[in-house]
């Protein structure tokens, strides 16, 4: 920032000014090497292949023949494709399947972890572990219980002398499936970061409602949700992006369950977004079409992050006026 | 302090609050128990299904497919090893998965903590709008660029080769913006001063003064991309395409698909691809987890 203010010098010397204002960019080399890697990888690896991608979704090409200009053939066939639509009916219904009990189950958890208690370090071992550990190994084990012929959850079901459900092949037990994965891996990680959020808020705000007489329930809505709006809006972005790009679980988990590879199971029950991008560019190696529903996808997440964004601010500004009305 | 001691006074002649500071004890009591029955339950549910990885792995695909459902491991773990030595080069897949996800944290550790240095050390002219162009990096969604990354690295000659993996992910925004944070904090600016008077250019002192005190730093972010590169699948799914050069994640999920009638085997190897990384999880938990979180609070 320093180099732009050399404009201020005296004008008598302004003919050297250029040569100097060079010559002390050259010194700075030292620090502009050590930054320079990231936005050099960035411009390669980051900026390069979504340009390209938008190019690529205005072609028709197999990655090995001519490409073929085609104006916005792939997004007038992509509105008008089923599978693409069932794709995203199914991304959607796992998505907000999942987020809404797994954020209320992170909150409840987070809240009963911040008690002073003991094994507390344990406890966030334990929650955190299916965050760590790899979702293809996790997907395989998920497959075995919820297996149609031998898997534990039937056995348990037919121990109980229920009905058995064929949670990989039938269309909403699938979706089922895929949401209970989701809820596994992710409540856990979702309540290390409320607990943070939690032991950031100032105790003398708690101190301050019980001399107040305020109850728990009513300390845990006036004070504790308003005071982690900002974190729980991180975790509503974050389930967002990751909702809607499922891939792994539903592509490993329903590999052996019939229907086509790479198709999300029987009747596509568990064909996600992404996974359908994935079908189209790298089974039908049809890249055009890949890259058209990369972007459709990108604007759906844009779409639902602000309109995520919009709503935690609105809600704070209708908290703002009723504590303001409470206070008078 | 006069508060605690006021507490403890006995109230003589003050029979109800006695009562009701007893029910207080009482509850609380019958509350702790209950907060520790949840948390249990949920971490019961978390780890169970690792409990059941090792009770699949340790029987035979007979064993597993029979009824009633055996709930305790067995003892075929050997054998399913040994059908697994046989049918994919697992461990070929191991040793690749470890030597790409070492490259990648010691790549990332020195890269990001280089220019984590710079920024947070040191002014330069534009400083600081390529740092707010760094932080805008982070919206740049993944998954809509890997048709032409695929595309980029045909073009590169990489697909197939470990490069694909390591390379694009050598220095990234996170690490950079963690390692700042780190460095704007426990770095002195007198000793940065010191090393500079001492005739000392910045990559020395980047050597002797901003890599021993960023090791708390460093240490997450090496464990965290470590982490990260064992279990990324996406990526090496699409990019690896050679069957005879496969990481830990796509070699199991070939596994899964071709072999899954021997249940067995394949959760020999799922357990085999589980465990370093729960090891390694495990020795740097706690600093890992709390780093998580804050990270998620500042950002």
């Amino acid at each position: 920032m320093a180099a732009t203010t050399t404009a201020t010098v005296p004008a008598t010397r302004s003919a050297a000014a250029p040569v100097r204002r060079r010559r002390r960019l050259l010194s700075y080399w030292p620090q502009y090497v050590a930054i320079a890697p990231f936005y050099l990888l960035f411009l390669a690896f980051g900026l390069f292949p979504i340009l390209f991608s938008i190019y690529l979704s205005f072609n028709e090409w197999d990655g090995v023949g001519e490409m073929t200009f085609v104006g916005l053939g792939q997004y007038q066939y992509l509105v008008a494709d089923p599978r693409f639509w069932n794709a995203v009916s199914n991304t959607f219904i796992i998505w907000i399947g999942s987020t809404v009990p797994m954020l209320f189950l992170a909150l409840l958890l987070a809240f009963l972890l911040h008690q002073s208690i003991r094994f507390k370090g344990a406890y966030r071992v334990a929650f955190f572990l299916p965050n760590v550990t790899s979702m293809v190994a996790m997907a395989i084990v998920f497959g075995s219980v919820f297996s149609d012929s031998f898997g534990l959850a039937n056995g348990f079901l037919r121990w109980l002398g229920s009905q058995e459900i064929g949670w990989l092949t039938e269309s909403w037990a699938i979706k089922l499936t895929l949401v209970l994965m989701v809820i596994w891996r992710w409540t856990g990680y979702n309540a290390i970061i409320y607990l943070a959020g939690l032991q950031a808020i100032p105790t003398e705000l708690y101190d301050a409602a019980k001399v107040d007489g305020a109850s728990t329930w009513r300390i845990f809505t006036s004070v504790t949700v308003p005071m982690l709006r900002p974190v729980i809006l991180f975790t509503v972005i974050t389930s967002t992006i990751g909702g809607l790009s499922l891939f792994t679980e539903p592509q490993v988990l329903l590999a052996n369950s019939g229907g086509n590879e790479n198709s999300g199971g029987p009747g596509e029950a568990g064909m996600t977004i992404v996974l359908y991008q994935y079908n189209q560019a790298f089974t039908q190696f049809d890249f055009g079409y890949g890259s058209a529903i990369a972007w459709a996808l990108f604007l759906i997440a844009a779409v639902f992050s602000i309109i995520n964004w919009r709503l935690v601010r609105e809600r704070e500004g209708l908290a703002d006026r009723r504590t303001r009305r409470a206070g008078r | 302090m006069s508060g605690t001691i006021l507490d403890t006074t006995p109230r003589l002649g003050d029979p109800g609050q006695q009562r009701a500071d007893r029910s207080a004890v009482r509850r609380s009591l019958a509350g702790r128990i209950a907060i520790h029955v949840g948390l249990a339950l949920t971490a019961l549910i978390s780890v169970f299904p690792f409990y059941w990885l090792v009770a699949m792995a340790t029987q035979s695909t007979a064993e597993i497919f029979g009824y009633p459902t055996r709930l305790l491991p067995g003892d075929q773990f050997g054998v399913n090893v040994a059908n697994l030595l046989d049918s994919v080069d697992l461990l070929g897949a191991l040793l690749n998965t470890i030597f790409v996800a070492l490259a990648s944290a010691v790549l990332v550790m020195f890269f990001d903590s280089l220019a984590a240095f710079a920024f947070a050390k040191f002014d330069f002219p534009g400083k600081d709008v390529l740092f707010v162009l760094l932080l805008a990096t982070f919206l740049v969604p993944g998954s809509l660029s890997l048709v032409p990354s695929f595309i980029l690295m045909s073009w590169l000659g990489w697909v197939g080769g470990f490069e694909a993996l390591i390379v694009p992910g050598m220095a990234n925004a996170f690490g950079i913006f963690l390692l700042r944070q780190f460095a704007a904090a426990s770095i002195p600016d007198s000793l940065v001063e010191a090393a500079r008077i001492d005739g000392a250019g910045f990559f020395r002192t980047y050597v002797h003064v901003a890599l021993p005190m960023l090791r708390g730093g460093l240490a997450f972010l090496g464990i965290f991309t470590f982490v990260a590169q064992w279990n990324d699948y996406v990526w090496p799914l699409i990019v690896m395409v050679d069957p005879q050069r496969q990481v830990l994640q796509t070699a199991l999920q070939s596994l899964n698909a071709i072999y899954n009638t021997d249940y067995g085997m394949v959760m020999a190897g799922a357990l085999i691809s589980v465990v370093p990384l729960i090891v390694v999880f495990l020795v740097g938990a706690r600093h890992f987890i709390s780093n998580i979180a804050a990270g998620a609070l500042k950002g």
